[in-house]
């Protein structure tokens, strides 16, 4: 099985380790995963905020990038849900506004090869125990395009269940969406911020010292709002969690 | 109205507003949880709902026809109203036919979507809100918040002050020493609003459903005011958008399970009234059926747009949005607030206004709205729609007519980012210069960003950026590869 990993343009920007973890971690399950170098973003930014002619190019990038591949891999819910939910839209539109077939027939490929990283590990690999180790106390934020559009369900949750060493705590009102939003964190600053507090407070209600999460864009809002709060919690990607081993003592 | 975030900022810093929403909003939420879990087969009467209103927005036109004929044969009037004014124009000239100078009114949004008590009090007629917490919004010269519980962002002490306050200026004061129980200011709404339904001559009404079939109009309500209104005078005037119309009495089944679940979380509505015309010695001598357009029509030209004229206006919507319950419903400059009025204001109303250019952003689209939807509205999309309007423009239909809109102003600098984005991902070379750009000078990185950026970190921490991007390492150690075995120069 031919793996490419779809890192997302502001993992591999801001968040190499992310990175880093999930070859590791696919690397020990056995899974020889590709980094194609061509790859840059999947045009969510674009298309969430209206630019969906913006957004086309990309979407066509990707495809060419990632089109020969058996299973795409992503550690972002959002860009996972562009890619599964948004795609198929975007070539419906071109239809519609008389575009032809050309945009859906490009992007019809990678639709469904496109996984989560949870996703791939529950659903392809088959495994919920990663052998992973990681003596903390960690709540788990799952994020609203993991949550709702693509279905993640218990996927993460299981698969921290499972990592030797970690408590995890209920997070209150967890399906509640951060306020991230992409450029909303920007165009409705205050009522982000807002929602960002309230995520940060719940979470440190819990008394953990990990809110983990499957998006980095949705952690950095939150990261970002913990250190202006002065919590003291870290924000960690699920991916670093599960691709830590008692070898290393994360 | 300024635009939404502007708006929003008031309430977002005012801890009272932010506590009483909060607190309504989950109450709320919980129970309508509880009362949908109950239904085994609710995605079924989800997508029930959902085909039957797409279905008669299809036909509209025919079941409109058919509804006529039918509230005529019962022996109403149906008059036609392509806008806001045409239909004050309708409804204040019938009021004044009867002589009357007031009305009861049941609580309806449409009647508030035409500004329908200002054109009546222009004109000298008084019209009196009925519903509890729209005489309350009334009372307190205030406007509503929320679609299904007006006064949302009032607790019971604020109540009882505008109670107290202003009772005696239209009728009934309130008695010495009310305090703020909910049982007492119910029963000093109840004296005070009973003098109005026995008095008046005239009531004003809009409806939740009409059935073509049989001309039946449909009020769900739950405190009996409506009732009352809908059969102690003389003369109903009902006033209804022409999307509210169902083809026949077996689909209300569907609409009268989910509606009262997803509204109020109660497996019923206290109150179901229905009337079909007149009938002799029994309610109103006089039944008027105004129907009103003002957008409607020009929402359905909108293939993906369309979808948000199925609203059966139970505001499930408002009360899981994150961001209704922190920028309360008056920041959304509309008689309909929260998720479902960011997509129906800047449909009906058009998207020039400086608030409705704004709305389709007031959102983070986390989805929660689309899940709770009785009929499936699939309100991200339809924001995302609304927000390719704004900043691209395109074919629209305004009153009727195709109209190339113009892509809004302010949009310049977001525009060309967006290009100069799309340019540069579209070069993997030219992405891997920036990002190690930025990796060399990320010691030199301000903590402030200027610009648009100042809303970022003005409340939030920069992530800082690493020594090195993941392509650089990846193509350094060929995937880590040549670093297994513990040389990891990466950390």
């Amino acid at each position: 099985m031919r793996v490419a990993l779809f890192l997302t343009c502001v993992n591999d920007t801001l968040y190499p380790d992310t990175g880093r973890a999930v070859v590791k971690l696919l690397t020990k399950l056995g899974v020889d995963v590709d980094f194609p170098m061509a790859q840059t973003c999947c045009g969510q930014a674009h298309y969430n905020t209206g630019y969906r002619h913006e957004a086309e190019p990309l979407a066509r990038h990707f495809s060419d990038v990632f089109g020969g591949y058996d299973a795409i891999v992503t550690p972002s819910g959002s860009c996972g849900a562009m890619v599964r939910e948004l795609y198929p839209r975007m070539g419906e539109r071109a239809r519609a506004e008389g575009r032809g077939d050309g945009l859906a027939t490009a992007l019809a490929p990678v639709v469904p090869k496109t996984y989560e990283l949870t996703e791939f590990l529950v659903d392809v690999l088959k495994v919920t125990d990663v052998g992973a180790y990681y003596p903390h106390t960690v709540t788990y934020h799952p994020t609203c395009h993991g949550l709702r559009s693509l279905g993640l369900g218990d996927r993460p949750r299981r698969l921290l269940q499972a990592v030797r060493g970690l408590e995890l705590k209920e997070l209150p009102g967890a399906d509640e969406c951060c306020g991230f939003g992409g450029t909303f964190a920007l165009k409705n600053s205050d009522v982000s911020a807002a929602m960002g507090a309230d995520k940060v407070r719940n979470a440190e209600s819990t008394g953990a010292d990990v809110l983990c999460a499957a998006d980095n864009s949705c952690l950095m809002h939150i990261g970002g709002t913990m250190t202006r709060l002065r919590t003291g919690m870290r924000p960690v990607h699920i991916a670093e969690i599960l691709a830590s081993t008692e070898e290393e003592r994360a | 109205m300024p635009a939404f975030p502007e708006a929003a900022h008031e309430a977002v810093h005012n801890q009272t507003l932010r506590g009483n929403l909060r607190h309504a909003t989950h109450t709320i939420r919980a129970k309508r949880a509880n009362a949908v879990a109950e239904v085994s087969d609710w995605a079924e009467l989800r997508e029930a709902g959902k085909q039957i209103k797409d279905h008669t927005l299809r036909h509209l036109d025919r079941y409109l026809v058919q509804l006529e004929e039918s509230v005529t044969a019962a022996g109403g009037t149906v008059h036609w109203a392509a806008d806001a004014d045409e239909a004050n124009r309708i409804v204040t000239s019938l009021v004044k036919a009867t002589g009357e100078s007031e009305v009861v009114k049941v609580k309806s949004m449409a009647t508030q979507e035409i500004g329908l008590n200002e054109a009546l009090e222009a004109e000298g007629v008084n019209a009196y809100e009925t519903d509890l917490a729209e005489l309350i919004v009334q009372l307190g010269k205030d406007r509503p918040s929320h679609i299904l519980v007006p006064a949302i962002h009032r607790n019971r002490g604020e109540i009882r002050e505008i109670f107290a306050r202003e009772m005696s200026e239209w009728g009934r004061p309130a008695p010495e020493g009310l305090t703020d129980t909910p049982a007492e200011l119910a029963d000093a709404a109840r004296l005070h609003l009973r003098e109005k339904f026995l008095r008046a001559k005239v009531g004003v009404s809009g409806a939740n459903f009409m059935v073509a079939e049989t001309g039946t109009l449909v009020v769900v309500e739950s405190e009996g005011n409506g009732r009352m209104c809908l059969t102690l005078p003389e003369t109903l005037i009902s006033v209804v958008g022409i999307e509210k119309i169902v083809p026949t009495w077996q689909d209300l089944e569907v609409f009268l399970q989910t509606l009262p679940r997803s509204s109020t979380a109660e497996r019923m509505n206290p109150y179901t009234s229905m009337w079909t015309g007149t009938t002799d010695e029994d309610g109103p001598r006089a039944f008027h059926l105004v129907l009103i357009d003002n957008g409607r029509t020009d929402t359905l030209a909108d293939e993906v747009g369309r979808q948000a004229l199925r609203c059966i206006r139970c505001s499930a919507c408002l009360n899981v949005c994150p961001v209704y319950e922190r920028a309360g419903g008056h920041a959304y400059g509309s008689v309909y607030p929260g998720p479902i009025g960011a997509i129906l204001s800047p449909q009906l109303r058009g998207t020039e206004s400086e608030i409705d250019a704004s709305l389709p952003y007031a959102s983070s689209l986390c989805g929660a709205c689309y899940e709770v939807c009785p009929v499936a509205i699939d309100i991200p999309e339809v924001l995302v729609h609304l927000r390719e309007r704004v900043v691209q423009g395109g074919a629209v239909t305004r009153e009727g007519a195709k109209v190339v809109l113009k892509p809004a102003k302010g949009h310049a600098a977001e525009r060309a980012a967006m290009r100069a984005a799309r340019w540069a991902f579209g070069r993997p070379g030219v992405l891997r210069t920036g990002q190690r750009l930025a990796s060399r000078t990320r010691r030199f990185h301000p903590r402030t960003l200027p610009g648009p950026g100042r809303a970022w970190s003005e409340t939030r921490s920069l992530p800082a950026v690493p020594a090195e991007p993941f392509r650089d390492w990846w193509q350094r150690t060929k995937g880590g590869q040549e670093t297994r075995g513990g040389k990891d120069t990466s950390k």
